[in-house]
């Protein structure tokens, strides 16, 4: 028994990395769709604007095209980077307490944590709630643009549009906005508080966030810049 | 539906095939990134575990002081007090704001402890047989994947309060070292859950078959 049978026979079946031999060519395989989820394979079909294709075996979305789609996103990117902008600046909160006022923006919640051990985490708040979503809608923007106007995509667009769903989990806008409404909670008791414009802003750009991400369906983005690549 | 996972399907592994999983396309074995979104393509990804576990032990380390160490320091009129994460449940539940209390303990207790677990269960599964068919446990990996963020509230909210409550002599909060490894483990353990392969979880019920 050579080192590689050993270290085959060793590891679990699952993960054994011998695959058969290939059952399609490269020609039958511009035909397929893997389930991005669970691997299984599905013969390309044109799916209408409108319908949604699901995995036949964990129903998990394959593809989702929705009309206008390109041109929403862009709309809708654009209008979270100039919510983004006011939420930034304006007053966040206020709070009032015999008679002193203390106001925090978005850039002072971000601030909280520059002095003594916690300064490391500044940089963790403001890439969170300002700097991933930031990148997220310029890469957007600069990936569904060029195309929107019928041009060929952008230098890099590949590169930009992976980055832009890899960055999803770590933009935390619509979490930072529910902290807000335990923060205030927490304090009602003790002061008077009001919301600034901030606030409202920040609650327009989770809102906005969130329709972006239901018209958007990765595959159809891909498969479009594919297209119009070549 | 719940038998889906038991009819037989074809992958792109068992028909000699490595499938992009950004993008879904669909390659004959060789080229090192997918031709349409360049990704890195693999059929299996088999550090997947190692990393998961890796990740989730860190998650758990940095997780004991999170809980240990003050997470607020509040100052009332000279009078300074440090707060752990239970303390503050505790302190809420005594003002009388069960309801508040309640989605803390949910959120940065109950939470966490539920998501090392979730993906210590998801891991296990891989190599030894469980209960759980296929298809809920890519739903269980899913939620995993989808609540991940949200413990990152508590760290928001000890910045919101530190930020608006510093009123000089009268009040102040600061945050505590806490919440440091708080947040570290809130990310590390969503590094735990996105380092796990979900094509994992169907290869093992599809064995039998071959």
């Amino acid at each position: 028994m050579s080192l590689a049978d050993v270290v085959a026979s060793e590891l679990p079946p699952q993960i054994n990395p011998a695959l058969p031999p290939p059952a399609f060519t490269a020609e039958q395989a511009e035909h397929l769709i893997a389930c991005p989820l669970c691997d299984t394979l599905h013969e390309e079909r044109d799916i209408a604007v409108g319908e949604t294709a699901r995995c036949t075996r964990c129903h998990e979305i394959l593809e989702a095209p929705r009309s206008m789609a390109m041109t929403r996103i862009i709309m809708l990117a654009l209008s979270a980077l100039v919510l983004m902008v006011a939420a930034m600046f304006f007053p966040f909160l206020e709070l009032s307490v015999a008679g002193r006022v203390q106001r925090s923006s978005l850039l002072d919640t971000i601030l909280a944590f520059s002095s003594g051990m916690t300064a490391p985490l500044t940089i963790a708040m403001a890439s969170l709630i300002v700097i991933l979503p930031s990148i997220r809608f310029l890469s957007l923007v600069y990936v569904l643009a060029p195309m929107a106007f019928g041009h060929r995509p952008a230098r890099h667009a590949e590169f930009f549009f992976r980055l832009a769903d890899h960055l999803r989990p770590w933009a935390m806008a619509e979490v930072f906005i529910v902290g807000v409404a335990v923060a205030l909670v927490k304090v009602a008791g003790l002061a008077h508080l009001s919301i600034g414009p901030a606030f409202w802003a920040f609650v327009a750009l989770v809102i906005v966030t969130v329709l972006k991400d239901t018209f958007m369906c990765r595959v159809t983005v891909w498969k479009t810049l594919e297209t119009r690549r070549s | 539906m719940e038998d889906a996972g038991n009819a037989p399907v074809l992958t792109a592994r068992r028909a000699g095939m490595i499938a992009c999983t950004e993008c879904g396309k669909v390659h004959v074995p060789g080229p090192e990134r997918c031709e349409r979104c360049g990704s890195h393509l693999s059929s299996r990804d088999e550090t997947s575990l190692q990393r998961v576990w890796a990740w989730l032990g860190a998650g758990l380390v940095v997780y004991v002081p999170a809980n240990v160490y003050p997470m607020l320091k509040t100052t009332l009129l000279g009078k300074t007090t440090d707060s752990t994460i239970f303390g503050g449940v505790v302190d809420l539940m005594h003002h009388g704001s069960y309801g508040i209390a309640g989605i803390v303990f949910f959120a940065s207790i109950m939470i966490p402890v539920a998501k090392f677990i979730a993906i210590a269960y998801l891991a296990l599964s891989v190599t030894h047989r469980v209960k759980l068919s296929p298809g809920k446990r890519q739903h269980l990996y899913e939620v995993v994947e989808f609540v991940g963020r949200w413990s990152m509230i508590d760290v928001f909210v000890v910045a919101i309060l530190a930020s608006l409550v510093q009123l000089d002599f009268a009040a102040a909060i600061n945050p505590g070292i806490a919440a440091i490894s708080f947040a570290l483990s809130v990310a590390f353990t969503m590094l735990s859950a996105q380092s796990f392969d979900p094509r994992l979880i169907w290869d093992a019920s599809e064995e039998p078959e071959q």
